[in-house]
């Protein structure tokens, strides 16, 4: 890939979003170990090259759509810390009210279309969410994500199958960390570079390194270009790496610690850092100043969470119908 | 009925850009059961969309463009191939607004033929009411005239609400009066049919013809029974029929779909639990049986409701 430049500005705010995903996760997840956050808690951990490198390629007009892995791409995306760890909390300052939890996050505002819970459920949603922005003309895009499990899926092959069909400005990315949960992705299929699925609908298709926050900024600007000139869907592989389990729950037998400490070295808020401490965009003295205030932001966002009040039980009819006189049974 | 259908689509369309008509055979073909027939030509490709066989795909396209400012109306060539997207209904349409804590709606009608349809067998005959009017978050419509059709069809278009709506094969040829003018029918607003006051008989969908049938066998030996048609499943007009069980003091329900969690046990307990000092016996249920459909012209006759059934519950519950 040709090497583009990015400024100043583009490699502080890449690692501002990015030591903010991992101090709210890692955050989130002693929380979850003190019962504070219950339920099921994917963390992105390893990660935060992908959502920072896609965040600064797309457009506040252009949709995301993920699967339950989303806390990271909502923060990316610039939902902020308190209505994310309220909604963790399952407070109804949350950003969805306390109904989602960690699986559904939303963002109308930001036009973050959520945070789905079953697996490979939000292709083809992405591929219509995209429909919608060319049907009316908009220019916008849909990048639309998944994992490796769910590239396994029925749902993504009718979903690209249609997106290529009709031209869709749809951006599919798998986010392949390896395993769908304890399964690797060789036990999954025959086809274990995941991309070439892409060449069965002649789609233009590509791995691209996820760990290098520049590749998939580069990956993602180009194929957003493509969306919004007509030329329909692209399919990208990123390829990356969690550090944590599939959720909270998960004894990891399934790799070695060999192989994440190995991940570990590439580390994109490590090599993020070594770049601009290297070209001198900022220095010791700035990190220092940033950890303290994404610190303090955290802190803030689990003060906010923590003295939120828990949705009254009537709220449970709310939201369920737009229509406002539903007659709920009782 | 096709007509009807095909009038309450083509007029929302005019009347709104945003919604659009996506299907297997919609458009070049004019609709497998020709209920799309010539929209294509009025409203071009853009909004009459041929689909690949792919239900859980199309479905979910839906469900996007929905949440995403458009106006969905989905085709299942029947609701039996539609379980493939049951997901998109049931897990994505119904629960967006929900799971989004009100950020993102669902305005998207999923409709189809449903129930038997002659000799199809297992596969090709089942009735899905009851599947997803257990779902909380979406609206269910079952059809049983032209007239109803469109009312309720243009009432389901404008819905912000996903609302499954619920057709037959067998009565697209049906004919019935519809009026010129533009006109809408309210959802959740059963239909008193013909009014009785010896026995009523509660029905939807192709069963409302068993249903008056059997009332005008009853009528012929002097029992006059009153016949509602639900037309909605859920929410259901559970008063109107309360009310009619208060004036008759009996309640018959016909239903295509096997009786195990039914549509008819739903309002069987209701109307025991709100009406029980007005029954003067027990609520009568007359099913299709607890079976799959088979393809033998004898055992799609022994499984489906049958007048003659309908009759003798009548007049038992009178015990004549």
């Amino acid at each position: 890939m040709v090497a583009q430049k990015f400024n100043k500005g583009t490699y502080l705010e890449w690692y501002r979003s990015m030591l903010l995903q991992r101090r709210f996760e890692e955050r989130a997840g002693m929380l979850y170990g003190q019962q504070k956050i219950r339920g099921f808690c994917h963390l992105y951990i390893g990660q935060e090259a992908v959502s920072a490198g896609m965040m600064s390629a797309l457009k506040p007009e252009d949709k995301i759509i993920t699967a339950y892995r989303d806390h990271g791409l909502g923060l990316a995306r610039g939902m902020n810390s308190r209505e994310c760890m309220a909604e963790l909390y399952g407070k109804r300052t949350g950003s969805s009210k306390g109904k989602g939890g960690s699986m559904h996050f939303f963002s109308k505002e930001k036009n973050f279309m959520g945070g789905h819970g079953i697996v490979g459920a939000q292709i083809p949603m992405g591929a219509g969410i995209a429909f919608a922005e060319k049907y009316n003309e908009t220019g916008a895009v849909c990048a639309t994500m998944f994992g490796d499990g769910a590239a396994r899926q029925g749902a993504l092959h009718e979903a690209f199958n249609m997106a290529m069909t009709w031209k869709l400005p749809v951006i599919f990315i798998c986010e392949n960390n390896y395993y769908a949960m304890g399964t690797s992705v060789e036990r999954t299929s025959n086809v274990d570079e995941i991309y070439k699925l892409g060449y069965a609908f002649e789609m233009p298709a590509e791995p691209v390194n996820g760990m290098v926050v520049e590749e998939v900024h580069q990956a993602m600007a180009a194929a957003a270009e493509r969306g919004r000139k007509g030329e329909g869907p692209t399919f990208l592989e990123i390829r990356t790496y969690r550090y944590k389990g599939h959720s909270m729950s998960d004894p990891q037998k399934y790799r070695t610690k060999k192989e994440v400490e190995e991940y570990k070295d590439m580390d994109p808020l490590i090599t993020v850092k070594a770049h601009i401490l290297k070209k001198k965009y900022a220095n010791a003295k700035w990190f220092e100043t940033l950890e303290q205030e994404i610190k303090a932001e955290v802190d803030d966002a689990v003060e906010f969470a923590e003295n939120s009040p828990f949705p009254e039980a009537d709220e449970l009819f709310e939201d369920v119908y737009v229509q406002e006189d539903y007659p709920f049974l009782s | 009925m096709r007509e009807a259908i095909r009038e309450a689509m083509s007029e929302e369309m005019r009347r709104d850009e945003r919604v659009f008509l996506m299907g297997e055979e919609v458009a070049e073909y004019n609709g497998a059961y020709k209920v799309s027939q010539g929209m294509l030509d009025e409203f071009g490709e853009k909004r009459v969309i041929d689909t690949p066989i792919a239900e859980l795909g199309f479905a979910g396209i839906g469900v996007g463009a929905a949440m995403n400012g458009l106006r969905p109306i989905v085709e299942f060539m029947t609701w039996n191939f539609a379980l493939l997207a049951s997901d998109q209904i049931i897990n994505s349409a119904a629960k967006m607004l929900q799971m989004s804590g009100g950020q993102y709606g669902c305005p998207i009608v999923f409709r189809g033929p449903n129930g038997t349809a002659g000799q199809l067998a297992a596969t090709h005959s089942n009735s899905y009411e009851y599947m997803y009017a257990h779902v909380p978050g979406l609206k269910v419509i079952s059809i049983s005239n032209p007239y109803d059709a469109k009312g309720l069809m243009k009432s389901a278009i404008r819905d912000e609400d996903p609302v499954v709506f619920m057709e037959s094969e067998v009565m697209y040829s049906d004919m019935g009066e519809v009026p010129e003018e533009e006109y809408l029918i309210p959802i959740g607003v059963a239909d008193v049919k013909r009014a009785g006051s010896d026995v009523t008989i509660v029905a939807w969908n192709k069963m409302m013809k068993v249903a008056l049938e059997a009332a005008a066998e009853l009528a012929k030996e002097g029992i006059e029974a009153e016949v509602i048609d639900l037309r909605t499943i859920r929410p259901m007009d559970y008063d109107t029929v309360i009310n009619s069980v208060k004036k008759t003091n009996r309640l018959i329900i016909v239903e295509e779909a096997p009786p195990f969690s039914a549509i008819s046990s739903e309002l069987s307990h209701v109307v025991q639990f709100r009406a029980f000092d007005h029954l003067d016996y027990p609520v009568m249920r007359i099913n299709g049986a607890d079976t799959p459909v088979a393809y033998a012209p004898t055992l799609v006759e022994a499984y489906l409701p049958k007048v003659s059934e309908v009759v003798k519950a009548a007049k038992g519950s009178l015990y004549r």
